[in-house]
């Protein structure tokens, strides 16, 4: 039984084992990049951005978060024909992010998780947008609408994926 | 120093994302074309395709064991079908390999030059990017199978797209992008108006055809083909088909394209590992010389049963028509193709009775062939049969004709005598 608090220095802290700090986001890219080719509708959901997220949330370190996302962020650029670094950045964002709300925020109830997830679905999506289009020129649609219904659907599926990572992660 | 300590976090934020947008600003400023793959994206491919080719390889083999040993309900229909499908599509090679020997023919009064495919290597899809802005898939062959950047990538329905990423580093996987990505471009050609464009994909994933004029008039289902000018799709293979045209931002339209392929659906493709380039030819196989096709086409007189008999009789081998006479009257009994289109494609000889009887039926079939409206009967298949070799009107048996280097005297000889020994 996990115990949250509000205050930053009660806040419960958690780690996870090095397997696991490999395996599960490599896992996260395999998933995305080989189910997307299956199931091309899958693409709206981004699983690295869960587990970023997942993993910053329960460490609770900036440090660690911003880290952990520019890793996957990298990884996950290192899949596609775009310059290494759009999904970095934005995944530096996001880590550095959710670690930095999760010392202040209680997000261990579903309800908060789906928030967030929302929330910085958006924000990496805004700063992706920003920097694909401002540094590297690419053309990109935006649509406030998609971009909302994607952070929902992700929601959705980030608390499934949240419950899986508490099952994993240890107490520090 | 206190300071420091108090905005670490932040400072360390500021300094990752510097760093990659410094790394992000020396990508973009180098070309594409030089540019050596990034051992990151080694790594991530190296760790992720290993997976992926395994689950690939044990669907593909769930599936055969499936379908090949398992689910066979409508086998025997789907026989029969493709065993029609068949028949129906000899006739018409017969009419387009009729049309294909005469454009050679032009081709090579022109001196023109056409790209060939002359050699393909299959391959798998095992993976994508999984990235809405970018659109590529991974290739179970790589560098050590002769895949190469730049190569066309390719499937039966039509383009797919081109070799982006096949290093030494990561031998066996290469990475494709397709024609729909943004960063994509294909010179591409409108089959009925002839016009040329640049077919485009756009973050949405759609395909545009850009650069054509908008007064030009563009119908929707029109198809596109490969123009060729993109130096790396040959001439001619199929792209997709216009969807909807409408007027441009600036002087050209907006034509949105259907691709033919399937690009969401990608299991196996083929990529084009070399292209020939030569100038046509016209077929050697066969002489059509005007004679020769005024002979055939010349009113036939029914062979008297004697003519057919003596004709038997001194017959040394079977084929041997005397093309260079005027008058095929004395046609000694010729091996016909098979006469139905299941059979074995070789000819077959036949017995003098049979042979006797058979030219008229066979002139006939045979006019009605070359004015390309296939008959559908049996000796319509068998006498169009050697026009797929020859490329000239079909009129001739299977074997090679004996041609006859001196237009003879309108007396006919013996068969014999031009039989080739």
């Amino acid at each position: 039984m996990a115990i949250t608090y509000t205050s930053g220095e009660q806040v419960e802290v958690y780690r996870f084992s090095i397997p696991a700090t490999i395996l599960i986001p490599l896992t996260a890219v395999f998933l995305q990049a080989w189910l997307s080719k299956r199931f091309p509708f899958l693409t709206i959901f981004d699983l690295p951005l869960l587990v970023t997220i997942g993993f910053a949330t329960a460490r609770r370190n900036p440090l660690a978060g911003l880290f952990t996302g520019s890793l996957i962020g990298m990884l996950q650029d290192a899949l596609t024909i775009n310059p290494i670094g759009l999904y970095g950045i934005a995944k530096t964002v996001v880590g550095f992010g959710a670690s930095s709300l999760g010392i202040k925020l209680d997000v261990e109830n579903a309800g908060a998780r789906f928030l967030l997830t929302i929330v910085f679905y958006v924000v990496h999506e805004i700063v992706y947008f920003m920097i694909a289009r401002g540094l590297v020129g690419l053309h990109m649609a935006w649509s406030w609408p998609h971009e909302f219904l994607s952070g929902v659907a992700n929601a959705v599926l980030g608390i499934f994926v949240f419950m899986l990572l508490d099952r994993v992660k240890q107490r520090t | 120093m206190d300071v420091l300590g108090r905005y670490r976090n932040l400072i360390v934020l500021v300094g990752v994302l510097f760093a990659q947008v410094l790394g992000l600003a020396v990508q973009v400023k180098r070309t594409t074309a030089s540019e050596p793959t990034r051992l990151i994206r080694v790594w991530a491919v190296g760790a992720v395709t290993p997976l992926e080719k395994a689950l690939e390889w044990m669907q593909t083999s769930t599936g055969n064991i499936w379908h090949n040993y398992f689910y066979l309900r409508g086998v025997r229909a789907e026989n029969r079908s493709l065993k029609a499908q068949i028949e129906r599509m000899t006739l018409e090679q017969v009419r387009l390999s009729q049309d294909a020997g005469q454009a050679r023919r032009l081709q090579a009064l022109l001196a023109f030059k056409e790209q060939f495919i002359s050699q393909t290597m299959a391959a798998q899809v095992i993976g994508g990017s999984g990235s809405e802005s970018s659109r590529s898939v991974f290739i179970d062959k790589g560098y050590s199978d002769g895949i190469r950047p730049d190569m066309a990538v390719i499937t039966a329905d039509g383009i797919v797209g081109k070799v982006l990423h096949a290093d030494p580093v990561d031998r066996h996987v290469a990475e494709v992008l397709l024609i729909d990505d943004q960063t994509s471009g294909v010179g591409a050609i409108l089959e009925k108006t002839r016009l040329q464009g640049i077919l485009r994909g756009t973050p949405s994933g759609e395909l545009v055809l850009e650069k054509v004029m908008s007064d030009e008039t563009v119908s929707p289902g029109e198809q596109v083909l490969t123009s060729g000018g993109d130096r790396i799709f040959p001439k001619g293979l199929t792209v997709g088909q216009v969807t909807k045209v409408s007027p441009g931002t600036e002087v050209f339209l907006n034509i949105r394209v259907r691709p033919a392929a399937d690009l969401s659906r990608l299991e196996e493709v083929l990529v084009v590992t070399k292209i020939d380039e030569r100038q046509a030819e016209p077929d050697q196989t066969g002489a059509a010389r005007a004679i020769d096709i005024l002979a055939e086409r010349l009113p036939t007189v029914p062979p008297k049963p004697e003519d057919a008999a003596k004709g038997a009789a001194g017959t040394a081998a079977p084929g041997t028509v005397p093309t260079g006479t005027v008058k095929p009257t004395t046609v000694k009994p010729t091996p016909v193709a098979p006469t139905t289109a299941g059979s074995d494609a070789k000819p077959k000889a036949v017995s003098p009775q049979a042979s006797a009887a058979a030219p008229a039926t066979r002139k006939t079939a045979t006019a009605a062939s070359a004015s390309g409206a296939p008959s559908g009967t049996a000796s319509g298949l068998s006498s169009a049969t050697p026009a797929n070799s020859t490329g000239i009107p079909a009129t001739k048996p299977a074997p090679k004709p004996v041609k006859v280097a001196v237009p003879p005297p309108p007396k006919p000889q013996p068969a014999v005598e031009d039989a080739p020994h």
